[in-house]
């Protein structure tokens, strides 16, 4: 029974974080380059645990961020001065950092703790198997107090950074004409999902945390364009698929993380299905109001 | 000394078993690279990823619906999955709101966790013969034997020979689908055809890479081969070639480690042929387009102090009047440093000599001076003339034009306008 419950809050607490950050990726346009972040932070990772580093350790955060950085900056580096067209750029700059984190993986692999289909799902059902450890005076489990830190941390900075925040994504031109810098929050969000993606990396896996960012959030923007009811249906869309999740892997006896993303996908086609059928309705009774 | 034996082993090709891996190697990566370069001009880079990731619930579903591990079943469910990947992201882009890049990352994550979810209920399971299942993540071109090789063999060799045959309609559907309908090409047919090449190209690829870093295999080779051609048919050729090549050489390096996966050793030898083209490409490269750009500027400022000397001489009515670097900054605005360095490559190339701190242009340079001012004055001519531009407006595009006239379009001016003598701003053109 304790051990569902740590599973489950594990979970929440990863959907809640990409959620909020997925939502300002879907409306910049700008999922793919989650994506590649997501699979490139891959040797900073593993190069911060060759260095003694463990999950969770100020090294992997740093490891981790200067590699999300150093993605985005080669993706533009390859597409504005090497002449790339973007997608390519995107394709081959995370493929190849991604394909040297899985051989560096491989050739120290007695040294270092992960393994290769780690790296793809994550382990969200060893969270249980950690020891307790006393964060503030609280026993906790590391993993869980992580992700608490991580959320808190997202949400201080969407709350304080808001206007900058929303005023770069929808409207970068006005933004930079009052002086707010496009350049600095685009490089804000980059990091802040660089280090959401290493936060949830041993729960999830480097691949499935992309589902995590941008399925809810693409969910709820079929449903409101708005930002803040966009966030709120995101969070509500990521926790609710964590529990249903959860309980299909049980019944399967699957991976939970791979499970939880498939209900958030299949949460995106229920929604995108009624959505068509309401807009349907909607031109039905227009036109029916015309004659 | 064991180790030794399987290097000469490999590069002799001695055993049966290593040359179907290099055969089925070169297939696979020639049957991609060729059907990525059409992927990569229709923009699809990224749809391939989603391809690539989409594939492995149809392996899944092809085992668990078989039984078995046997490549027709693995490559049916693939290629069924993988469609529907790219069938989905056209239905969400076109029913709804949501753009092309967050449909692209929505369908691969969904695919692929729903290929995990399957892959770890088939390991819960116990079934025995599931060893092996996951060698699909990242490629393991060493588990090829005789029996894959003719699966995945005559499938690359079917997406080979139909690119060729259909070279023709590929290209236009690539590059000019506009002038494809007006001149009735079914256009629908040829892009599904297209999509599901690819998704066959991916589906029999996976086998040597792994569905995580398939979508290299179709992209880096093209974007590579972008660099070193404009023509289609020689950067299908060329992308060809490269995949050929890095796929053996990466197929070589892991067969040196044991347990090493092949498709990341593939994808980064991929990725050092496309920085190394990126950078060094003649032509299309950084550095060549950095020297290129430089030379131009180099040239630019040269012509325009040129032109300066011209239009002082002009004034004074001395074009051999001694200048000094003031004098030349006060006809016009330059940069102090530049200007320096400007007047020290004229005087290599004899154009101007020193005086003690002055400056002389020679006979020759004079004659550059005055062709530079002819040019400038004929175009704003030619674009009051012709183009009706307002006289007000001609000079700053003249700026531009007069360093890329060649002496065969200056004739053409020339002869077109009638040798006139005098400007819009009404002045002399030197001839």
């Amino acid at each position: 029974m304790l051990e569902d419950w740590t599973v489950i809050i594990t979970a929440c607490l990863v959907a809640a974080s990409c959620s909020i950050i997925g939502c300002f990726l879907v409306l910049r346009k700008m999922a793919m380059v989650g994506d590649a972040i997501s699979h490139a932070v891959l040797p900073g990772i593993v190069i911060a645990f060759m260095m003694g580093g463990k999950m969770g350790s100020w090294y992997l955060l740093v490891g981790a961020a200067a590699f999300g950085l150093i993605t985005t900056f080669l993706i533009e580096f390859f597409n504005k001065k090497g002449g790339v067209q973007q997608d390519a750029s995107i394709g081959v700059v995370f493929t190849s950092l991604f394909a040297i984190g899985i051989i560096l993986i491989s050739l120290y692999t007695r040294n270092v703790d992960l393994d290769q289909e780690c790296v793809l799902y994550g382990d969200l059902d060893s969270v249980y198997l950690e020891l307790q450890e006393p964060f503030f005076g609280f026993m906790i489990k590391p993993t869980i107090f992580q992700l608490l830190v991580l959320l808190l941390v997202i949400s201080t900075l969407v709350i304080i950074g808001f206007r900058g925040l929303a005023l770069t994504t929808f409207d970068p031109a006005y933004a930079a004409t009052i002086g707010i810098s496009v350049m600095a929050w685009h490089y804000v969000l980059m990091g802040a999902v660089s280090i959401s993606t290493v936060i949830s990396f041993n729960s999830v896996g480097a691949i499935l945390v992309v589902a995590f960012l941008i399925t809810p959030a693409a969910t709820a923007y079929l449903i409101s364009s708005k930002l803040i009811p966009m966030i709120l249906l995101a969070l509500l869309f990521g926790v609710t698929a964590s529990f249903l999740g959860y309980l299909l892997a049980y019944k399967i006896n699957g991976a939970s993380s791979a499970a939880i993303a498939t209900v958030l996908g299949l949460q995106f086609v229920v929604v995108f299905i009624l959505k068509l059928f309401k807009d349907k309705i909607v031109l039905l009774n227009r036109n029916a109001g015309n004659r | 000394m064991n180790e030794h034996l399987n290097i000469l082993d490999f590069i002799l090709l001695r055993e049966a078993n290593v040359r179907y891996v290099v055969l089925g190697t070169m297939l696979l990566s020639v049957a991609s690279s060729v059907i990525g370069c059409f992927a990569l001009l229709r923009k699809r880079a990224l749809v391939v990823d989603s391809i690539s990731h989409s594939v492995l619930p149809g392996i899944c579903l092809g085992f668990i619906l078989s039984g078995t591990k046997d490549p027709l079943f693995l490559i049916v469910g693939a290629v069924i999955t993988g469609w529907l990947s790219v069938y989905f992201i056209d239905i969400i882009t076109r029913y709804s709101k949501i753009k092309a890049d967050t449909a692209i990352g929505l369908n691969l994550s969904l695919f692929f966790a729903i290929g995990v979810l399957l892959l770890t209920v088939i390991q819960n399971s116990g079934n025995p013969n599931q060893a092996g299942l996951s060698d699909y993540l990242f490629g393991k071109a060493a588990a090829i034997v005789l029996s894959d090789l003719y699966v995945f063999g005559s499938l690359a060799v079917i997406i080979i020979l139909a690119v060729v045959v259909f070279f023709k309609q590929f290209t236009l559907v690539s590059f000019d689908l506009h002038f494809a309908k007006t001149i009735g090409l079914p256009i629908k047919f040829y892009e599904f055809l297209l999509s599901i090449l690819t998704v066959i190209a991916v589906a029999i690829g996976i086998q040597t890479v792994g569905v995580v870093l398939m979508a290299a295999m179709l992209i880096t080779p093209a974007a590579t081969a972008k660099y070193w051609t404009n023509d289609l048919r020689k950067m299908v050729v060329i992308a060809a070639v490269i995949g050929a090549l890095s796929g053996v050489v990466g197929v070589f390096i892991s067969y040196l480690f044991a347990n090493m996966p092949t498709g990341p050793w593939i994808v980064l030898i991929f990725s050092m042929v496309a920085v190394f083209s990126i950078v060094f490409a003649p032509e299309k490269g950084i550095f060549a387009k950095y020297f290129r750009q430089k030379k131009n500027k180099k040239k630019m400022l040269e012509d325009n102090i040129l032109k300066a000397f011209y239009k002082l001489g002009e004034h004074d009515g001395d074009f051999f009047k001694k200048r000094s670097a003031e004098e030349l900054i006060m006809a016009r605005k330059f940069k102090r440093s530049l200007l320096l360095k400007g007047l020290r490559s004229l005087r290599k190339l004899n154009l101007l000599t020193k005086v003690n701190d002055s400056f002389v242009l020679s006979r020759d340079g004079m004659a550059a001076g005055a062709r530079i001012t002819k040019i400038h004055r004929l175009w704003e001519i030619y674009l009051t003339k012709y183009l009706r531009v307002a006289d007000d407006h001609v000079h700053d595009d003249a700026e531009t034009i007069e360093h890329i006239i060649t002496p065969d379009l200056e004739k053409r001016l020339e002869d077109l306008l009638q040798y006139p003598q005098e400007d819009p701003h009404n002045k002399q053109i030197p001839y």
